[in-house]
């Protein structure tokens, strides 16, 4: 039996694991996908909000402002990329000035460090592609944007060298109360834990309600975004969002951590929870509403769009505690919006729910650091060339938009919880993540995982299931 | 620092023909830099034939074509390094390169050619709405896993755009075993040769949808089917015009576009028309000894016409590293392509640097019947030629004699554009 099991391997479930592998504990995650990082966490803003957002005294608001503080020591712990860019509220007609005072005390009260409200003369020097509606902005410093596959993946490596199971391909399908724990219902079998904690972002509701008395409901919330290419990357610096106002809510627009600019996201509540299509409507939306804080965003550098699902819970509120019906059932749902900023400060408070349950002691052997996968262009060309020769897969470029080397690949699919398919080497490397979106680098990555896992050309996917690759060999039906 | 006179980036058609070119124009020190792992660029997985109509008066192969030019290639004794990525080039035409064996290197180029190619517009640039699954490829990514790698991409084929490259791959799936259900044309003409609609599709059976688009992607995992729809005038989908097909495979055919990451990085000026370096009538970009051809220059619909442009540029940049340049007395004339014509290459002419002839190449902006394609100097019409039909698939050009321009010493402007009949 378990100590603890994890439903859900994306960033809330990934923090919960790793805070809890500083404790001695039998703890495993199962995850539906065939990777980590396969859910609401791949495809969101990839901010780390400020925290001026979320109600005064609400559990969102503290986490929000915790995780914030959490996330530049973290990032240099376990080395994702983390970058305190600075966000900007841009109010862009003065009848809805007294909306940024408002936004300015609840971000104070929450706790949030540095805010001010600026006027256009200061806002346009800070960026001068800034609309020209624009009259002042709330700014808030601490504001910053993350790589949020790495954050996740990070999370889950150090959990996982610290003795956390991880099972993918795994589907909980339902959940038994036995004596001193629950029993678990997968499509690869039975598992029995003395706790639950149900991280299982859009499915949330789904695991919970498997035992609680009181059901809720997780409303898939999609957001529509475009990535534009990483020419366009400096056309803001910090991340643009606007006031709510009469416009309703905002679409942003930010530099990513990997130099691109992102734009986004839609909110439509929808009822499929793997309903992450995009729809013209969406794309239209996000193209048209983004130039009300930022001109001039140059459109035809678009290089990809995608959509994810926010697990928005009616209450609008993070709901993270032990069921009382159901001792050793923690949930932790409706993580959505500030989640990946919270994840941190989510896994802790999971972890200490856990650890007053279980009475847990402390992991001597456990270690907070983890080294991600050596980006070469960080190097000298001395360094590099030391390295190209102990290893001369470093040598030789896979992704030519991205400049990815075979060595970096390679170092995806060896490295704990290592890539199984092209999307784990994308969120891994990036390799297929430039402007050519992977017409390049694919075949190229394919016969590399083919090589290195043993699998024949055919068994290689985009990202598990049936997200074959090729299907048959030319003219095997003739 | 390793030293060359001419270093060649890419050794596909356009590079091997420009190294070629500039040994025969008496360069004996020439590096080609190809980061594949035979040279032959993207003729390798072209194994279709109809390449070589113009240049050897017969119809190769795609890999037949580059053959030609490799042995020319290793008969002059050109030094070629393949596995080898170009990372940087600067301003003053220090080429940074990476393999696996020597690591990272610099060399020092009297003269840099750039002859990087194209690549293709992905299904992002489009932003066409719907799931991202497997099954959706660019044209020449299929054509890649198909005819190289001998593995089928998928059984149930749409395509979408009618490029060449669309259109050679509905045929050779079709050849492989695959159903191609339909191809669907964004424009109210097909952006391909003729001759490929004719042979790839018509011969097949396989429909071409004019003024259609995709309009939504279905399949979570692998690709399940999508939607196609009439467009408006402007591109816009009709409602009520869509038309559901399964498949699990999307091709896209939807345009090429040149490769010019490191010329940017050194400082080239790029044309926002053909996305391809602004040069000059000796195909030299706005940095002195740095010369472009080919696909990178701008895309090209037959590879002969890339052979020729890359002779120009490997004589020119022999002449400019062996001194023979006349110096520039000064007049430049600005090309001015208006009125259905989109740009030209190239886009200045200075008459004293010019050869006795200069193929002056273009594209057109839509489909013209029975027109004129005319050519002023300044505001005298000094060429009419009477055309059938133009089309933007197929690349025109006008041949200018140094001889007649020379007879114009003030000349400002040269324009071409179209006229009607």
């Amino acid at each position: 039996m378990y100590d603890v099991i994890i439903i859900g391997a994306g960033v809330s479930g990934a923090a919960a694991a790793r805070e809890l592998s500083r404790y001695q504990v039998r703890a495993c995650v199962l995850e539906k996908e065939e990777d980590v990082c396969c859910g609401t966490s791949k495809a969101n803003s990839a901010i780390v909000h400020a925290g001026y957002d979320a109600a005064n005294g609400s559990l969102m608001a503290k986490l929000n402002v915790e995780g914030n503080k959490m996330m530049s020591k973290l990032s240099k712990e376990l080395d994702f990329e983390f970058i305190q860019n600075g966000s900007l509220v841009v109010c862009t007609d003065e009848e809805s000035r007294p909306g940024l005072q408002e936004l300015l005390e609840r971000g104070v009260k929450n706790g949030v460090e540095g805010l001010r409200i600026i006027e256009r003369e200061e806002l346009v020097l800070m960026e001068p592609n800034i609309s020209d509606q624009a009259v002042a902005a709330l700014y808030a410093p601490t504001g910053g944007i993350v790589c949020p596959f790495n954050l996740n993946i990070a999370l889950a490596e150090n959990a996982y060298t610290n003795g956390v199971e991880f099972c993918f391909n795994t589907q909980v399908e339902g959940i038994e109360r036995i004596k001193g724990g629950f029993r678990l219902k997968t499509n690869k079998g039975d598992v029995e834990t003395k706790c639950v904690v149900n991280a299982a972002g859009v499915y949330a509701d789904q695991i919970h309600n498997m035992v609680a008395d009181e059901p809720i409901t997780i409303i898939p919330r999609r957001g529509d975004y475009c990535l534009l290419d990483q020419t366009a990357g400096k056309h803001v610096t910090r991340t643009i969002f606007a006031l709510p106002g009469k416009y309703g809510k905002g679409i942003l627009v930010s530099p990513t951590v990997h130099g691109n600019l992102i734009v986004g996201p839609t909110a439509i509540d929808i009822e499929d929870k793997e309903g992450t299509n995009t729809t013209r409507t969406g794309l239209d939306q996000v193209i048209e509403k983004c130039a009300n804080t930022v001109k001039n965003v140059p459109m035809r550098q678009v290089i990809t769009s995608f959509a994810g699902l926010r697990a928005h819970e009616e209450g609008h509120e993070f709901i993270i505690k032990e069921l009382p019906e159901a001792p050793g059932f923690v949930d932790c749902a409706g993580i959505e919006s500030p989640g990946l900023t919270s994840s941190p400060a989510i896994g802790c408070m999971v972890a200490d729910i856990v650890k007053g349950i279980l009475d847990l002691k402390e992991n001597p052997n456990f270690v907070g650091s983890r080294k991600g996968i050596l980006n070469p262009e960080t190097l000298s060309m001395e360094e590099r060339n030391e390295l190209i020769k102990k290893q001369p897969a470093y040598g030789n470029i896979i992704c030519r938009c991205e400049m990815v080397t075979e060595g970096e690949i390679l170092d995806a699919i060896h490295r704990p919880l290592g890539a199984k398919s092209l999307d784990g080497v994308k969120r891994r490397t990036r390799a297929g993540m430039g402007r050519c979106q992977a017409g390049f680098c694919s075949p190229r990555t394919m016969e590399i995982l083919s090589r290195e896992l043993s699998l024949d050309r055919m068994e290689i996917t985009k990202c598990g299931g049936e997200s074959k690759i090729v299907v048959g060999t030319n003219k095997d039906r003739i | 620092m390793k030293a060359y006179d001419i270093v060649i980036i890419g050794g596909g058609p356009a590079g091997l023909a420009a190294a070629a070119s500039a040994r025969r124009s008496g360069v004996t020190s020439i590096l080609i830099l190809e980061r594949d792992k035979e040279l032959g660029g993207i003729l390798n997985q072209c194994i279709h034939n109809g390449f070589g109509l113009h240049t050897f008066k017969e119809e190769l192969t795609g890999p037949e074509y580059a053959a030609r030019f490799i042995e020319q290639v290793k008969e002059l004794g050109i030094e070629y390094q393949l596995n080898t990525m170009v990372m940087d080039i600067s301003h003053d035409k220090v080429v940074t390169a990476m393999n696996r064996e020597e690591g990272m290197f610099a060399i020092q180029a009297k003269a840099v050619i750039l002859a990087m190619g194209c690549r293709e517009r992905s299904r992002g640039a489009l932003n066409i709405p719907g799931y991202r699954p497997a099954g959706i490829y660019s044209a020449g990514t299929a054509q890649r896993l198909v005819n190289r790698e001998g593995y089928l991409p998928g059984r149930q084929v749409v395509i979408l755009g009618s490029g060449d490259i669309g259109l050679i791959m509905a045929r050779r799936m079709t050849f492989e075993g695959a159903n191609v259900k339909v191809v669907a044309e964004l424009m109210p003409y097909s952006g391909g040769l003729k001759r490929n609609i004719v042979q790839c599709l018509d011969d097949y059976g396989i429909p071409l949808k004019l003024s259609h688009t995709v309009v939504e992607i279905r399949g979570k995992e692998r690709l399940t089917g999508i939607t196609i729809a009439q467009v408006d005038g402007r591109g816009k989908p009709i409602p009520g015009t869509e038309e559901d097909y399964d498949c699990d495979t999307l091709l896209l055919s939807v345009g090429l576009i040149p490769e010019n990451e490191l010329s940017r990085g050194a400082g080239v000026d790029i044309s926002p028309v053909t996305s391809g370096p602004v040069v000059n009538e000796s195909l030299e970009t706005n940095i002195e000894g740095v010369f472009a051809c080919g696909n990178v220059l701008h895309v090209h619909d037959l590879v002969d016409f890339v052979s020729e442009e890359a002779g120009a540029a490997g004589k020119n940049a022999a002449d400019y590293v062996r001194g023979l340049r006349k110096n520039c007395s000064g007049n430049e004339i600005q090309m001015n392509p208006v009125e259905g014509v989109r740009y030209t290459v190239p886009s200045t002419i200075r008459p004293d640097q010019m050869d006795d002839k200069l193929t002056v190449r273009f594209r057109v902006g839509g489909v013209y019947k029975n027109c004129y394609i005319s050519v002023y100097f300044d505001d005298e019409r000094v060429m009419r030629r009477k055309r059938p039909v133009v089309a933007p698939g197929e690349m025109e050009e006008i041949k200018l004699e140094k001889a007649k321009l020379l007879e114009y010493p003030d000349l400002k402007t040269i324009t071409i554009k179209i006229e009607e009949a």
